[in-house]
């Protein structure tokens, strides 16, 4: 198998890889894919309330070297976007940031769902804390990457 | 401590099931019959000829005593995929008109399973046996597979994932009581297990020699001859090999394989119990980290596979930071076709069991030094790899994965 030194970067050197304090203010979380497909992405986003832009992101992936590398990038990516700039990353971009083949295209498309999921989480807590009540729930997108035996 | 010190472009191997090196003595033995001894085994007017033939035949010889077999009875072809579709193409259409059924199970070799579902098409009927969570086959639901239409079953004497070795002799025996063919796909067995067809009740084998430190292009197939089994012939031509398999027989190949079998004869049983130990000690190593586990039965196994999944982490993501090491995985990003692992699925395997799943299979040049620096190595990798894993945490924190609502399928 031959890996992009991108890819291979990504996966000697993980960027952020952790997880935020579960009481930390503004964090989002975005659980993307299935153990049976053999990808799950987990990207967590802290927002500044006030500006709405990301300051800080952290990863943990279960997947190949592409989807650790694509999900790596990811949080390089969106520190420092607004949400809806990060929502604009599109998996392509991924995918040519680091060179990946065709049959691994999927794992950027899953990274891009992750942002996705994030975002999503963290607008769906800002309307429930501003209906009054804070939620621990991670949403899970709905997704149809792999369809497994 | 280990100070291996490992080659940039050479891992160390533990990659033996997928092949091995030819043995230097087999390869010495080869090179004359390319550029002196070079005549044709069929050239029965001249010198060069006949000492060609007598290099076949010694290494027939030399193939039957491995196997416990008469050297009548050995066919040479281009290797176990070959001898395959010879025994099961060859058998189903000499005796098709006592029967149209066929056997075999879902664990076998591609060589197999493909051969069968070509069968298919052209009109038998095929049962697909399911395999117990060990690999091993339930006896009493091959009993009753078999029907009075059925001409042949066809069941891999060691399985090249996990090494896991069938009851051969039993379903054998069932096999004979109901005058039914049975065809066994040696390749991962020659040189591993004992196998003596003077009293095994097998019709048809299948060998490789390039699984066995021979070179890769050769391997045979064994028909008995008492009782008699025939088989229609796949290639036409001068009607060499008793008009069971035609062309012109590669005397430097065969010399090869005839060497490597020799040599295994004579060696095997020291070799398999230094193997046993490098494999033992190996799982002692690996088995120090929590939630691994060994793929296939622990008892019927061959010496030299040890089949391994490392919950929690995917199989390709593994095998990148274990660059330095050669081995096979079961996981669907390794194969061609982004599917995992067919056999450790048959087995019962759940998929993250079978992306997670490693195959290490040590062999006749394998040191202590390269055990314990692998055991060093995947450790290291599996630690790293779980603290980026959210399966891990999960599991950490207590939480069913089994529980969790994942994506829509």
């Amino acid at each position: 198998m031959a890996y992009s030194d991108k890819v291979i970067e990504h996966y000697e050197n993980p960027r952020n890889v952790g997880s935020f304090a579960a009481d930390e203010d503004g964090v989002a979380t975005g659980m993307v894919g299935a153990p049976a497909c053999g990808d799950v992405m987990k990207l967590q986003i802290k927002v500044n309330p006030t500006t709405g832009v990301i300051e800080d992101a952290k990863f943990k992936t279960y997947g190949c070297g592409s989807a650790i590398a694509s999900s790596s990038l990811v949080t390089e990516w969106v520190r420092g976007k607004t949400l809806d700039e990060a929502l604009s990353i599109k998996n392509t971009q991924i995918a040519e940031e680091l060179a990946l083949p065709p049959v691994k295209i999927h794992c950027s498309i899953l990274a891009e769902d992750a942002i996705k999921a994030a975002v999503a989480d963290y607008q769906n807590k800002h309307a429930q804390a501003a209906a009054g009540g804070a939620t621990e729930s991670v949403t899970l997108a709905d997704q149809s990457i792999c369809t497994p035996n | 401590m280990t100070t291996l010190i490992v080659q940039p472009n050479r891992p160390v191997y533990l990659d033996y099931a997928a092949t091995t090196p030819v043995d230097p003595r087999v390869a010495a033995k080869m090179i004359p019959y390319l550029t002196e001894r070079f005549g044709n085994p069929a050239s029965r007017s001249h010198a060069y000829g006949w000492a060609a033939e007598e290099a076949v035949e010694l290494a027939r010889e030399q193939v039957s005593l491995l196997i416990g077999a008469d050297p009548r009875e050995i066919v040479w072809t281009s290797g176990a995929t070959e001898s395959n579709n010879l025994a099961i193409k060859g058998a189903a259409q000499f005796y098709k008109s006592k029967g149209k059924h066929l056997i075999t199970l879902a664990t076998e070799h591609k060589a197999v399973l493909d051969t069968m579902r070509e069968m298919e098409r052209e009109g038998w009927e095929v049962t697909v046996l399911p395999v117990l969570d060990t690999g091993l086959v339930d006896i009493d639901a091959f009993k009753a597979a078999i029907r009075p239409d059925t001409v042949l079953a066809s069941v891999m004497f060691v399985n090249n994932e996990t090494g896991v070795i069938q009851d051969i002799e039993t379903l054998g025996q069932i096999c004979r009581s109901q005058g039914v063919l049975f065809h066994v796909d040696a390749a991962q067995a020659t040189g591993k297990v004992h196998i003596d067809l003077s009293v095994m009740p097998i019709d048809l084998m299948s060998m490789s020699a390039h699984k066995s430190y021979g070179p890769k292009g050769v391997g045979a197939l064994y028909v008995r001859r008492k009782p008699r089994v025939r088989i229609d012939a796949l290639m036409h031509g001068g009607g060499h090999e008793r008009g069971m398999r035609s062309g012109t027989l590669p005397t430097h190949q065969i010399v090869g394989m005839g060497e490597a079998y020799h040599l295994a004869s004579k060696e095997m049983a020291v070799e398999l119990e230094r193997i046993r130990s490098l494999r033992d000690h190996l799982w002692a190593g690996l088995s120090r980290m929590d939630h691994v586990q060994i793929n296939g039965d622990f008892e019927h196994r061959t010496p030299n596979h040890l089949n391994v999944s490392f919950n929690y982490v995917e199989g390709e993501s593994l095998l990148m930071g274990m660059k330095d090491i050669a081995v096979s995985s079961g996981s669907a990003c390794t194969s061609a076709s982004l599917e995992p692992s067919y056999v450790l699925r048959a087995m019962g395997r759940s998929d993250e069991l079978a992306h997670s799943s490693v195959r290490f299979t040590i062999g006749r040049y394998t040191t202590l030094e390269e055990i314990d620096f692998t055991i060093a190595r995947v450790s290291d990798v599996v630690t790293k790899l779980r603290e980026m894993s959210p399966l891990w945490d999960m599991v950490q924190a207590g939480i069913d994965l089994n529980s969790i609502q994942w994506a829509a399928h």
